[in-house]
């Protein structure tokens, strides 16, 4: 491990399980422990549990701190009541995407923000930078550790965890509870298509959480899983990855992400930028691509053909356990980027067909118990 | 880790199997761990000249994809088709169901070059 990389307070029960850890963003993370299709199987069929500690927790409260955040993401926080949660993009004047994140309102004027791990001091930054009035703006990311619960059985898994009385979140909603072991705040979000939660609590008592989860699951086959499963599941699900799919010099719009840009609330940073997009209209689209069932699998920076001429390139891709196929993400000129256009994708001095897809391709089947 | 006593091994963890002026070609049990889930073999051309040591075909696994290396210098006489099916073969039968591809031998010089199983085994206990 080289010495520079940041570890997580469950690096050394990876360690323990036997995981293979690696690089992530500055951080050494596990990749896998049993296998990445194992892990993604066990996440969309029961459940999978995560180590998100790397991710960041920004507290923004004080003042008209609503108001002000408002003005800097791109959805729309005065939506938002207690303990609910949204997703957002962080913008750039240009209009490109800082960073993804999901915001929670945790009482009037007080919110959190929970952001990718590489982004974190970047986000912070650039949040104290723009800070006007009596707006404090905490970064207690140190301190925080995460758990990511996926799959159709992360419910029953809580359940048994925590006991009957608790009333568990609506999906993007969170709960603060204090119980043994201090506060925990446990959020219905994820990164995997399926539905679960986000277990937020102190770093000193996450190796004792990440046990017990693991206990109340083994009835129904929960694995630990690790990056590589987090990223086949998200891709599937059609989630961007920040500072693949997404980066400072492509806006929401082009990345697909309209919905959660609110023209109708007022200026906000990137806004004029993104007006001017949509106005002269988008000149590149991010799609996705599902190769033929004879390719390889696609990897980021692959060069994407169409008719001949070299259009573009994937910006992330692997198999989709799920598919059994290779899937892809590239940002290709707005008028091929349409639903059912061929193109090729150049692997190793090889071009593989590839057709622009719906995304997402995988959606979770609905349960009753899913919000 | 699995090394059978009746193959020679590359540093780069292939396998060699000589039979005359034949060898089969795979990878070793070590080499399917660290790759974990194989999904997919880009197989060489039959009829491929190759020099020991010089990348001949493509593994891959979810995460990442894998050079390998013939172990020894000849013709490529045949190739696991396999493995097109089901790559996955690499995985659960290394040594066998998994062979990748045989050589017509051109040269038997390289071959003293490659480890033993004892050899080999050492290689692996200093990872």
């Amino acid at each position: 491990m080289q010495a520079s990389l940041k570890r997580t307070p469950l690096a050394p029960v990876h360690e323990a399980l036997g995981a293979r850890m690696m690089e992530f963003g500055g951080w050494w993370m596990p990749v896998q422990y049993k296998g990445i299709l194992d892990e993604h199987k066990a996440v969309r069929s029961a459940a999978g549990l995560f180590d998100i500690s790397h991710m960041g927790q920004i507290f923004v409260s004080g003042g008209d701190a609503g108001a002000w955040l408002n003005s800097i993401l791109t959805n729309d926080v005065s939506l938002l009541q207690d303990a609910q949660g949204q997703y957002t993009l962080l913008l750039n004047e240009q209009g490109g995407v800082i960073d993804d994140l999901i915001i929670y309102r945790i009482e009037p004027d007080s919110y959190l923000l929970v952001v990718n791990a590489s982004m974190i001091e970047t986000d912070f930054q650039w949040l104290r930078s723009k800070t006007s009035g009596k707006i404090t703006i905490l970064n207690q990311s140190e301190q925080w550790a995460g758990l990511a619960l996926q799959g159709p059985a992360a419910e029953g898994i809580l359940a048994r965890l925590l006991g009957d009385q608790i009333q568990l979140p609506a999906r993007n909603g969170l709960l603060s509870l204090s119980i043994a072991n201090g506060p925990v705040l446990i959020a219905r979000t994820g990164y995997t298509g399926e539905d679960g939660f986000e277990w937020f609590c102190p770093a000193s008592v996450a190796a004792l959480w990440w046990d017990k989860i693991l206990e109340a699951g083994r009835p129904v086959g929960i694995l630990p899983c690790g990056l590589g499963a987090r990223d086949t599941l998200r891709l599937e699900a059609g989630f961007p990855l920040n500072g693949a799919d997404l980066s400072p010099t492509h806006s929401p719009l082009e990345a697909g992400l309209s919905f959660f840009v609110k023209f109708d609330k007022g200026n906000f940073i990137g806004r004029a930028a993104l007006d001017a997009q949509r106005s002269g209209g988008l000149e590149r689209k991010l799609v996705a691509l599902l190769m033929g069932d004879k390719s390889p699998p696609p990897r980021p920076h692959y060069a994407v053909f169409h008719a001949e001429t070299p259009v573009g390139e994937t910006t992330s891709g692997s198999l989709s356990p799920s598919l059994g196929a290779g899937l892809a993400m590239a940002y290709l000129p707005a008028h091929i980027a349409t639903l059912g256009t061929l193109v090729e994708v150049e692997i190793r001095g090889r071009r593989f067909p590839a057709t622009v897809a719906k995304r997402p391709l995988y959606r979770r089947q609905k349960t009753s118990g899913a919000h | 880790m699995n090394v059978p006593t009746d193959l020679l091994y590359a540093t780069s963890h292939e396998w060699l199997r000589q039979n005359a002026t034949q060898a089969t070609v795979g990878i070793t049990d070590h080499a399917q761990h660290e790759l974990s889930d194989v999904i997919y073999v880009e197989l060489p051309t039959v009829g491929t000249k190759v020099d020991a040591g010089q990348q001949i075909c493509v593994v891959e696994s979810v995460k990442a994809a894998s050079d390998i290396y013939s172990p020894a210098t000849g013709v490529v006489s045949e190739v696991n088709e396999a493995l097109t099916q089901d790559p996955a073969l690499l995985n659960t039968d290394p040594y066998d169901k998994g062979w990748i591809f045989k050589l017509e031998l051109t040269s038997d010089a390289d071959l003293s070059a490659l480890k033993s199983p004892e050899q080999y085994t050492a290689q692996l206990g200093n990872l």
